[in-house]
């Protein structure tokens, strides 16, 4: 059994410089960071990190791949596998992701740790199964029924992909919960340089025995199946033992309130956010993340060069949202703006925060450029 | 018994194509062939659902489609279920008199096998559960072709895919595969039967008996495809024929429980001829790798001959 809590361990990849695509390094980034069981179903543009675990876990021990018969079945199996002991995972795109949706509301209503990656694509439906968008924000925080609290990261490049793959096993152990990766079909697909580490920091889950697991705490410890402890698991209504409550207000409104509690108390130790060109207070704020953040860092730049005083405040997690942040770079802009490959779904988000936001979407299946940002400054902002 | 049924090649050629040529499937894939005798093989007005595939997206590329009937493509695992509601709305129509009593309306559902072997299995089932007049067609290529080539639960134990890429430490795909086309007889539906395109007659008279029974059928027809198994692409035919010569693919039909072989290879040939045509088994042939040579023989084997006995014993 490995060692409870934070641990720094070795890089499994040895150290060094690699040209990787964002599903593979994706696929790296679990694999670095402890990841043993991954289940999975085919679909575009998340099939590579599938093709390069099914290789990859040949060539290491003790690493168990799985090819399920759909999305149904693969987070089914990442839950089994997740109260079995495992660091589990599950990649997808729009249409799989809507299919996981059922059990992603158990793993949240059971606290079970799993990552479930979904690389987007242009809906809704099959939509355009090989071309970018940033449509699923919505469909990743409030696609489970009932009342929750979930955490979304967002890379921007391929590198990143590697190191919030490692943060997503990290946050979903430390927090017990499942935690979605919101990428898209332009970090998937994109090819760039990676550099990996000698050391990697893990943290393991608690697995204390003797106390309740469903409650007692914010984060109550997790003990798997088979190591002594008797454990009821289900996605009704449960007592901090597990015990099925399903008629009791009480029972229901206390852990429906901690599971909320867990993320919020607890989210400045979760949100992250980059800011670029930010240090004299920006007249002209781009919030951006995923691929987008990257033609809006060129355009902030251009821009710059250009006589405005612009900036960009890179989001790294969507959900919780990194609001005091926001707040505080966003405080002297005169205008800000979020351009998303969407109808605007982060922008309500952000303007719930910053009320005067204004957004650039586009929903075409192309990628936003750096010169339609310019474009959009220029026409909405003057 | 019912009259016999026969397939004419004089009728075939006048008819008009209902799938038009210039989609943009692979030179050599197998899919077009089946899906233009199964179209070919019908006279009445005919619906299609497809499920997510090879064939749904190259046949529907923008601005085009190949297809001169009504089309719908629902999700990856529904095409069945969608049809499902076709039949029993038009059911409904004919009640009502908006459509005549006597009109008939073919209903054809194309899946991969990954749509129906593997997501799609569970809707299947229900249709024919529910005894809908449709015919679910499975284009089997054994594996994910349209995703990039991933394992499903029909590709073949010793296939290499890209999710069971064959090396030091697994010869290829672990698995058998599923007995699909036994689990879709085990509903108890008037017709279900297994058939190649190489053999066009017997395909295009199992279609006919499909469209004409009450209820639902299955045809559960092998694709043989150039980029997933590696092989020419003017060798699909001689694939095809290889399936059914060494017994690894049998053409054979369960006709309202009857079990009957339509094809008995005189000679038959050792399923390594089969593999060895085709670069995903490549590697069966290294000497380490004999042992699951001999195993998928056995499993041949014993498959045919419990074939023979079902067909004795209906």
């Amino acid at each position: 059994m490995s060692a409870q809590g934070w641990q720094t361990v070795s890089s499994v990849l040895p150290p060094g410089r690699y040209f990787l695509q964002g599903d593979e390094a994706c696929a790296e980034g679990a694999i670095a960071a402890g990841c043993n069981f991954y289940a999975g179903y085919p679909i575009t543009p998340a099939s590579e990190v599938m093709e390069r675990i099914a290789r990859r876990f040949q060539e290491l021990e003790g690493r168990v791949f799985v090819q399920m018969e759909d999305e149904i079945g693969s987070i089914a199996a990442v839950i089994g596998a997740s109260w079995a002991g495992a660091k589990a995972m599950t990649a997808t795109s729009g249409p799989g992701f809507s299919l996981m949706l059922e059990n992603l509301g158990y793993a949240i209503m059971t606290e079970t740790p799993l990552v479930l990656v979904d690389i987007q694509r242009a809906g809704p439906s099959t939509g355009q199964a090989t071309r970018p968008a940033q449509g699923d924000v919505f469909q990743a925080r409030w696609g489970a029924s009932g009342d929750y609290e979930v955490i979304v990261l967002a890379p921007w490049s391929v590198a990143d992909m590697y190191w919030q793959t490692i943060r997503a096993f990290n946050l979903a152990e430390q927090f017990r919960v499942p935690v979605i990766i919101l990428g898209d079909e332009g970090i998937g697909h994109l090819r760039e340089r990676v550099d990996i580490l000698p050391e990697v920091r893990v943290y393991n889950r608690l697995k204390e025995q003797g106390k309740p697991p469903f409650g007692g705490q914010l984060v109550p410890p997790m003990p798997a199946f088979g190591e002594g402890a008797k454990l009821l698991v289900t996605g009704s209504t449960h007592d901090p033992w597990g015990y099925r409550r399903t008629a009791d207000s009480r029972v229901q409104a206390e852990l429906v309130d901690r599971l909320s509690r867990k993320i919020t108390e607890r989210r400045e130790e979760i949100v992250q956010a980059e800011a670029f060109f930010c240090d004299d207070d920006p007249e002209l704020l781009l919030v951006a993340y995923g691929f987008t953040a990257r033609s809006a860092y060129r355009a902030a730049r251009e821009l710059r060069m250009q006589g405005v005083r612009a900036g960009l405040l890179r989001l790294a997690t969507l959900w919780p949202i990194p609001e005091k942040t926001i707040r505080e770079k966003a405080a002297c802009a005169r205008h800000v703006l979020v351009p998303e490959m969407n109808r605007g779904q982060l922008l309500r988000e952000i303007q719930r925060i910053v009320p005067h936001a204004k957004g650039y979407n586009k929903t075409n299946g192309e990628v936003i450029t750096p010169g339609e940002i310019i474009g959009a400054v220029r026409e909405k902002i003057g | 018994m019912a009259e016999r049924i026969r397939v004419n090649l004089r009728d075939i050629i006048n008819k008009e194509e209902r799938l038009a040529p210039g989609h943009r499937l692979c030179a050599g894939c197998a899919e077009p062939v089946i899906v233009r005798q199964i179209l070919l093989a019908i006279d009445d007005p005919v619906v299609v659902s497809t499920a997510t595939g090879c064939l749904e997206v190259s046949t529907t590329v923008y601005p085009y489609t190949s297809w001169r009937v009504p089309w719908i493509h629902s999700a990856f695992e529904n095409a069945a279920t969608t049809l499902s509601g076709i039949e029993a709305a038009y059911k409904a129509l004919r009640r009502t008199g908006k459509i005549p009593q006597d009109k008939e309306i073919k209903l054809i559902a194309f899946g991969g096998d990954g749509a129906s072997y593997d997501i799609g299995l569970q809707f299947i089932s229900g249709a024919l559960e529910r005894g809908h007049r449709i015919v679910y067609v499975c284009l089997n290529n054994e594996a994910y072709m349209n995703t990039g080539i991933q394992r499903s639960s029909a590709t073949p134990r010793g296939a290499s895919t890209t999710t069971s890429p064959a090396g030091k430490v697994i010869p290829g795909k672990v698995q058998w595969r599923k007995p699909f086309t036994h689990i879709m007889a085990a509903h108890d539906i008037p017709y279900v039967a297994q058939a190649a395109p190489h053999n066009y007659r017997d395909l295009m008279r199992k279609v006919k008996k499909a469209i004409s029974v009450d209820g639902p059928a299955v045809l559960n027809i092998l694709a043989p495809c150039p980029r997933g198994w590696r092989h020419p692409s003017d060798q699909t035919m001689a694939i095809s024929k290889l399936a059914a010569d060494t017994c690894y693919w049998p053409l054979y039909e369960i006709d309202h429980g009857k079990v009957i072989v339509n094809y008995k290879p005189r000679n038959k040939v050792p399923v390594a001829e089969w593999l060895k045509a085709q670069g995903r088994f490549r590697h069966l042939f290294q000497p380490a790798n004999a042992w699951l040579l001999e195993e998928i023989q056995a499993k041949v084997d014993e498959e045919w001959e419990r074939l023979l006995k079902e067909e004795a014993n209906s």
